[in-house]
């Protein structure tokens, strides 16, 4: 462990950390490991969905077909580009190139922006048409007596993964408020480096999703 | 510490009992008398003793892992080895169908004879109950027998045993299940084989009026039938649901201040929607019986209640 | 080793005495309401958990009171039946993640951690300020739930009872949902802390016990509270929405909540007594003031259990369904776990071997823990040979179980814990006469209460029950006699144990004569923990060694704060070779 070095600290140093390194260190593996709690979170829903889509595979090839595989695609693209951007801004922070990481941190936002937005028309557009989760459920396409259930794991999963997104906009305008203040910069990006994680959480559960749900045969 | 073993498989899960307890109770008096003995004997008698670097010792550490190890695989054989022998079901069990709802067991008999609470069985016979629950998680659990199954709704459960011997064992449902749970009991009632027979050809059908009873006393067993006194009691003491005693005419106080008559109508009413209109004072838990009684077996129960004075 | 060399660094140490009597230190430093509330230093955040979780204690244990007041006679003695579920319900709720979940690793383990690390604070202080409020949110959201509407389902939420029951179910598991993600951010926290924030010379062998059990319960709370947040939540929005995944109408499956359930509440129970074991290797090995032994046969039992916990759900589940097959596997691991909590007991017992032993409270509670846990791991035994679980699932005998393992075990393993660290947190003594007494009569308290339990149990009385058949009768009365004789017993601890804040006698820094580094500071310590980097050369228990050998820091730089306190000179300049 190193030595007690109080000169290269910037001023987000907290004082019960030895160096930055310690810090920055400290910050990643604490953000691994509460993404390994969202896994499991996330593995909840999803025993869930593989315990009924054994129990009755007919309903999901069926159900499934209510869903938009274009727009569902499209997101998939919009998701996977905005970890790219992510990427990038640390990139740039790690070059000290401070006004790229505020562009890079406003085409991510910009890209979570649309994501959400899809996501708004598709469930409206279910809602319009009477899919409602669980026992609000009115929809008559479907010929399976438990098409409701099938929406019911499609809006819970799908919202959890929305709730995330939204959450990561909220840290991204964080970020992008500092960084436009000029706190990033090659010393100090934990704050960058940390959401980045979760954003690459973010997005890979939604590869896991779009699968799931938009693509059964 | 254990109730009578009243089924042919009770003496097995006894034998495994009095194992593990006894050779548990043995490790524990072992164990503490060790820690007592050491706290008396290496007690502190100066501030300055010094004591000795032990730090490990591989082959004890490995001998009381190992022989703990082997202790525990020998009991969980024979506990698995009991657990088949109470799982697998004979094929020439007689079979019982259970229904379990709150706050009362059901059990139905090949020839349509119903009985409510009490299960009769012939002795000396294995006997096969297949379960289902119409609302919550019900669990039936005969002590003498040493058998428990949950009843699960939209799952078919099952259970069997053979008791050898006429008398009657006590049933409790054992998961939780709301207000009236710990009243929710009933008796295996062991018969001989030929009683059984008759027991069985005198109940059979259900469901209609006796040809020779009043409808007060087919009233009275209906309501004994479908455990209507689990939660409502005939002599003026209040349990889960107002006592019925008196309670025909008179003017009851609802829970949002209303008084109402307690006439046939309203009777008719708490038996088929018991929530439309609940008495002050008692919880709006009680179950419809829409569909479950016809209309002669609600009118016989109304008799029986005018008759409670 | 010439290769080896060049990783190796010179380090200036000296002799860092500690300061007795300080002047001043955490609670003194920062005063006013306003301080504590946003405080992010880790004592006193501990401090706030510890108040909190006794006030919930004893709610808890009010309640259980009036539970076996209820039980006096078969019938109804002076409450309703659907107060009486109310009321068991909201005892085990506030008991299991109101008090249990929390109490050793956030109230002692904030405390006491970073101490023993050698650090200034957890990894994440602001994110631990958090985690208490989150904690502190959801318990009122379930004290709310309690107040508006009442909950009546058993703290076990099954389903589909509670999804029809009346009351605030609603509210009250999303208080619970709220109080798991405190759960996990102290797990995240803690874990990052140990990797990350461990004094100069702490190699992962010379990390204390009480350490390595907290490793081993944030593993825990990281992987198995995600999964109780998601099926709690499940149950809200079956609730709200009918979603039907665990309704038998809609196609769903009742039992699948049990298995979600469980997927995260056996690890709980772990959770909850795995901390303990560290609060016992600590004060055992205090008290005989003498080595461990089997330091890493402790430790790592730790770990093995953590991670078998993860594979015995199903053993809550014998009779409910489940296939033969997987009841089997279960019960195999479950009898698995009782392997490394059998070692732990005999690691424990031979420490003691050719001791010193000295027999003061903090050691009396962990005599009263051998034997209570002692026997509820073994009738855990008895419960997982699957053939007598079919007889006693469900029945008085797991209730005395769970009560033997948790109130026998964990309680007296924190009681041990908060006697033990008591001087170091507060800098006072308590009365050493009447905590032997208030231990005794716990005791003999817990004992009469639950004892009869096994056999009432046996004998096949099912729990949670309102009324119950005469022959039980004697049996409850003497339950419930005992809980009152606990109940006086705990009012005693907690009776000493304020009246030392007010006029304790004054703690010496290392009143037992640790070894461990929480006591090479002041009593009680200084806002920042250490005012030097503090070097480690040898283990916690290392008693062989002189004391100086423990107290050593760095050599401060002349630019550097250099209010080290009370240094001496008797090791000023002292060279050692450190692997970095």
């Amino acid at each position: 462990m190193a030595n007690h070095t109080p000169s290269t600290q910037s001023q987000f140093f907290q004082h019960h950390f030895v160096d930055a390194e310690q810090q920055l260190d400290a910050s990643k593996m604490g953000m691994w490991i509460f993404l390994a709690t969202e896994i499991l979170m996330f593995g909840g829903l999803f025993a869930a969905y593989i315990i009924y889509r054994f129990w009755y595979p007919e309903l999901f090839v069926m159900a499934s077909k209510e869903l938009n595989t274009l727009w569902g695609t499209v997101n998939t693209v919009v998701l996977l580009g905005s970890s790219l951007t992510v990427a990038m801004a640390i990139k740039s922070a790690q070059l000290n190139q401070k006004k790229n990481i505020a562009i890079n941190l406003g085409i991510t936002l910009a890209l979570a922006a649309i994501f959400m937005v899809i996501k708004y028309f598709e469930w409206t557009h279910k809602f319009h048409l009477g899919i409602f989760p669980g026992k609000f459920y009115v929809f008559e396409g479907i010929d399976h007596p438990k098409a409701s259930v099938f929406f019911s794991l499609y809006y819970l999963m799908t919202g959890l993964h929305g709730i995330h997104v939204t959450i990561g906009i909220g840290l991204m305008i964080w970020l992008l408020v500092k960084a436009n203040k000029g706190h990033f910069g090659s010393e100090y990006y934990n704050p960058l480096e940390i959401t980045g994680l979760y954003w690459h959480l973010v997005d890979i559960i939604w590869i896991f999703l779009f699968p799931l749900f938009y693509l059964i045969d | 510490m254990l109730p009578p073993a009243k089924s042919t498989l009770a003496h097995q899960t006894d034998a495994l009992f009095w194992f593990v307890h006894l050779s548990g109770l043995a490790l524990t008096i072992g164990l503490m008398g060790v820690i007592i003995y050491f706290a008396f004997k290496y007690r502190r008698k100066s501030d300055d003793e010094v004591t000795p670097v032990i730090t490990h010792n591989n082959k004890l550490e490995v001998t009381w892992s190992v022989i703990p190890l082997i202790f525990v695989f020998i009991i969980f054989g024979w506990g698995y080895k009991v657990f088949m022998d109470q799982e697998t079901i004979p094929d020439d069990a007689y079979e019982v169908k259970v229904t379990a709802q709150k706050w009362m067991w059901q059990f139905t008999y090949e020839n349509g004879a119903r009985s409510s609470g009490d299960l009769h069985v012939p002795a000396d016979r294995p006997i096969k109950l297949i379960m289902n629950s119409k609302d919550v998680i019900h669990s039936f659990f005969v002590p003498d027998y040493r058998v428990k199954q949950d009843v699960v709704p939209g799952r078919r459960t099952e259970l069997w045993f053979n008791a050898p011997d006429t008398g009657k064992s006590i049933i409790f449902c054992a998961e939780y299940c709301g207000t009236g749970h710990s009243d929710m009991m009933g008796n295996v009632v062991v018969h001989e084989q030929a009683d059984f027979d008759d027991w069985l050809a005198q109940n059979s059908g259900g469901g209609s009026k006796p040809e020779d009873l009043e409808p007060a006393k087919w009233g009275e067993q209906l309501a004994q039938e479908w455990a209507c006194s689990t939660c409502h009691s005939t002599d003026g003491s209040n349990m889960t649901g107002p006592t019925w005693q008196g309670v025909f005419g008179h003017e009851v106080t609802l829970d949002d201040g209303s008084t109402v008559t307690a006439d046939e109508d309203y009777i008719r009413e708490s038996i088929l929607k018991p929530n439309a209109k609940v008495v002050d004072g008692f919880p709006p838990v009680m179950n419809s019986y829409e569909g479950q009684l016809n209309d002669d077996q609600i009118d016989a129960i109304i008799e029986y209640i005018k008759t409670l004075k | 080793m010439a290769t080896a060399e060049s990783t190796l660094k010179k380090i200036q140490v000296q002799r860092y005495e500690p300061e007795e009597d300080p002047q001043k230190y955490y609670l003194n430093e920062e005063t006013g309401i306003w301080a504590w509330l946003t405080t992010v230093d880790h004592k006193k955040i501990g401090i706030m958990y510890l108040a909190s979780i006794t006030l919930f204690f004893f709610v808890g244990g009010i309640m259980a009171l009036l539970l076996r007041t209820e039980l006096w006679t078969p019938a109804k003695t002076f409450i309703e039946a659907n107060t009486y579920n109310e009321l068991f319900t909201l005892h085990g709720t506030i008991m299991v993640f109101l008090f249990l979940v929390p109490a050793v690793p956030a109230a002692l383990g904030n405390f006491i951690l970073p101490l023993q690390l050698g650090a200034k604070d957890v990894a994440f202080p602001k994110l631990n300020l958090f985690s208490y409020y989150i904690y502190l949110t959801g318990s009122i959201v379930v004290i709310i739930s309690i107040l508006t509407g009442g909950i009546d389902t058993g703290w076990t939420f099954y389903t589909p009872y509670s999804v029809t029951t009346g009351g605030a179910v609603t509210m009250a598991v999303f208080g619970v949902f709220i109080i798991g993600f405190s759960s996990i951010l102290t797990g995240v926290n803690f874990i990052t802390t140990i990797h990350k924030l461990r004094a100069p010379g702490i190699s992962w062998d010379k990390l204390s016990l009480f350490g390595w059990s907290l490793y081993a319960v944030s593993i825990i709370q990281i992987l198995a509270t995600p999964v109780l947040a998601i099926t709690l939540a499940l149950v809200g929005m079956e609730r709200l929405l009918g979603i039907g995944i665990f309704d038998p109408a809609m196609g769903g499956d009742p039992v699948l909540f049990q298995h979600f359930f469980w997927f995260y509440s056996h690890p709980a129970v772990y959770i909850m007594i795995v901390p303990g074991f560290g609060v016992v290797s600590e004060v055992v090995s205090t008290f005989s003031k003498k080595h461990i032994f089997g330091y890493w046969a402790i430790a790592l039992s730790s770990v093995a259990i953590s991670f078998i916990g993860f594979l015995v759900w199903g053993h809550h589940m014998f009779v409910s369904g489940q296939a033969a097959m997987a009841s089997m596997v279960f019960s195999f691991l479950s009898f698995l776990i009782g392997i490394p909590t059998g070692i732990k007991m005999f690691n424990w017992t031979a420490t003691m071997y050719k001791g010193s032993i000295d027999l003061k409270s903090p050691l009396l509670y962990i005599f009263g823990f051998f034997f209570l846990f002692l026997v509820g791991g073994i009738t855990g035994i008895v419960l997982a040979t699957i053939a007598l679980d079919v007889h006693l699932h469900d029945t008085y005998y797991v209730v005395a179980h769970f009560h033997f393992v948790m109130v026998g075990g964990m309680v007296m393993a924190f009681l041990a814990g908060l006697h033990y660290w008591w001087p170091k947190i507060t800098g006072r003594m308590f009365n050493e006469t009447l905590a032997k007494i208030a231990c005794g009569i716990i005791f003999l308290g817990f004992n009469v209460t639950f004892l009869p339990q096994f056999v009432m149990g046996s004998l096949g009385m099912p729990r949670r029950y309102f009324n119950y058949i005469e022959e039980f009768q004697t049996f409850h009365q003497v339950s419930t006699i005992g809980s009152y004789i606990l109940g006086i017993g705990f009012v005693l601890v907690f009776y000493y144990l304020v009246k030392s804040l007010f006029s304790g006698k004054k703690a010496s820094a290392n009143p037992w004569g640790s070894r461990a580094l929480e006591w090479q500071v002041s009593s009680p310590p200084p806002l920042h923990n250490f005012h030097h980097t503090p070097v480690v050369i040898n283990g916690p228990y290392e008693y062989h060694k002189p004391m100086d050998e423990f107290q050593l820091g760095l050599v401060e730089n002349g630019h550097d704060h250099s209010k080290t306190s009370g240094g001496t000179d008797d090791n000023d300049g002292e060279e050692h070779e450190k692997a970095e």
